[in-house]
């Protein structure tokens, strides 16, 4: 417990020290989804909720594999090395998993605002869809970090990420659309915990699977 | 001492099934038999389906020797992580290989039966875009695997993809598109073929073909993994 929270708080130093990461993601997430808007702006209010919708998963699942790509290629080959050697493997990988889904949240939730500022919101039940927001951070969090810990391994790893993510990710993205659309549609919240309960499910899933593997993956 | 090591890890290769290659010709009987009765039998006239009925003894099967190499090459995935044996390695990605080819035959009887009666090659169905997405991702392991000049690495690391490959393949097979209205039979509240479509004469044809497919795809993969020892030996 002790060692998730210091590594956590690692991941956070590290973070803040290079600003210009995280600076630069939230202003990739910001420009694409002005990109979206400048494209859509003559036709903007042709733009049906499916639309609108899966317009903002799909920003989202790009600015998400962008992200995480680089939570196992912004340090050094020498101190991943240092750090295998204080700490569990399960500690690690725990650790970027939770961190990463905090900067999920964060860049989805900018990204949510300003979206919601250019593009107009039509959303129905506010909450539900922020519930939305935040199981699609845990869910992608937890399923691009292992992906991202074995595109790590390979030489030219940005486009193999992008090839071994999108398929690992397109369940969990699916199942977070449906439940946005419903949030959308502003049903009856009972009539979305099914979609809840898969998310979680996928989510315990992945999560399970990247304690027991990563350990074989940080050997290497 | 090096020729023996080869002796054994050759022997090793030969799945040990009792009696060495008679599974080989229970596979070609199976399947000369699904092929001769699954053309020429009787089967029951259904509307919209008619004589396509028959694709079942093809379709199916495929899939299910699909999903069967599929298991193969994860149970062999998980057991190169315990043992480092690059030979397990070489097991599964032949296993997983097979499977590809398997999937693509699937897809192309299954887009032949979907033309006849649904009318669409490629219908928007779940089970077709999940079968597309699992298609990808086990590409995606192809790739992977092609990025590593090491072996032990490129060995591990496609294990460890291997097995979160498979952990994906299952829900997007078996649950996402029972969710969602399919025109599949056993999916989005349509009956399954077992409870309609199929009579008892079908079925003597269908399980065997089913196994029939299974040992085909087993044979051929033994075969790939044969050669590949072989290729490494030579060089």
């Amino acid at each position: 417990m002790q060692e998730l929270r210091t590594l956590i708080g690692k991941e956070i130093t590290l973070e803040w020290r290079q600003r210009y990461a995280l600076n630069g993601m939230l202003l990739y997430i910001v420009s694409t989804v002005f990109v979206c808007y400048l494209s859509f702006k003559l036709k903007a209010n042709q733009l049906t909720p499916i639309t609108w919708n899966t317009l903002f998963w799909i920003i989202i699942l790009f600015t998400a594999v962008n992200a995480i790509s680089k939570s196992f290629t912004q340090e050094r080959a020498g101190r991943l090395l240092y750090y295998y050697t204080i700490a569990s493997p399960q500690g690690i990988i725990l650790s970027k998993i939770i961190y990463n889904s905090g900067l999920m949240l964060v860049l989805s939730l900018t990204g949510f605002g300003f979206y919601a500022f250019v593009m107009g919101n039509p959303v129905g039940d506010l909450w539900m869809y922020l519930v939305t927001i935040f199981l699609s951070s845990i869910g992608f969090a937890s399923s691009l970090t292992m992906v991202a810990g074995i595109a790590s391994k390979a030489e030219n790893n940005g486009a193999l990420m992008a090839i071994l993510s999108f398929p690992v990710i397109i369940p969990m993205l699916l199942m977070v659309m449906k439940l946005a659309k419903n949030a959308l549609d502003g049903l009856d919240r009972g009539s979305s915990s099914e979609e809840v309960m898969i998310l979680l499910a996928l989510d315990a899933i992945v999560v399970s699977l990247s304690l027991i593997l990563f350990p074989y993956l940080w050997r290497s | 001492m090096k020729d023996n090591q080869n002796d054994t890890a050759q022997n090793k290769n030969i799945p040990r099934w009792g009696l060495g290659g008679w599974w080989k010709i229970v596979a070609v009987l199976l399947l000369t038999y699904t092929l001769y009765f699954g053309l020429m039998g009787t089967v029951p006239r259904r509307a919209i389906l008619n004589e396509s009925i028959r694709n079942v003894y093809f379709h199916v099967p495929m899939w299910f020797a699909m999903i069967a190499m599929l298991t193969t090459s994860l149970v062999y995935a998980i057991k190169y992580l315990r043992t480092n044996d690059l030979q397990y390695d070489l097991k599964s990605v032949e296993f997983t290989n097979v499977a590809i080819l398997l999937g693509i035959l699937g897809c192309a009887t299954g887009s032949l039966w979907a033309s006849v009666t649904w009318g669409d090659p490629w219908p928007s169905d779940p089970k077709l875009n999940s079968v597309a997405i699992s298609m990808l991702m086990y590409f995606a392991y192809l790739i992977l695997r092609g990025s590593f000049d090491d072996e032990q690495r490129r060995a591990r690391i496609s294990a460890v993809y291997n097995i979160l490959a498979y952990a994906v393949f299952i829900p997007l097979i078996f649950i996402l598109p029972r969710l969602t209205d399919s025109l599949h039979p056993g999916n989005g509240g349509n009956p399954a073929f077992s409870e309609l479509d199929m009579d008892n004469q079908m079925r003597r044809i269908f399980y065997p073909a089913v196994i029939g497919w299974g040992l085909l795809g087993t044979w051929m993969a033994t075969v790939r993994v044969r050669v590949r020892m072989l290729e490494e030996q030579a060089d």
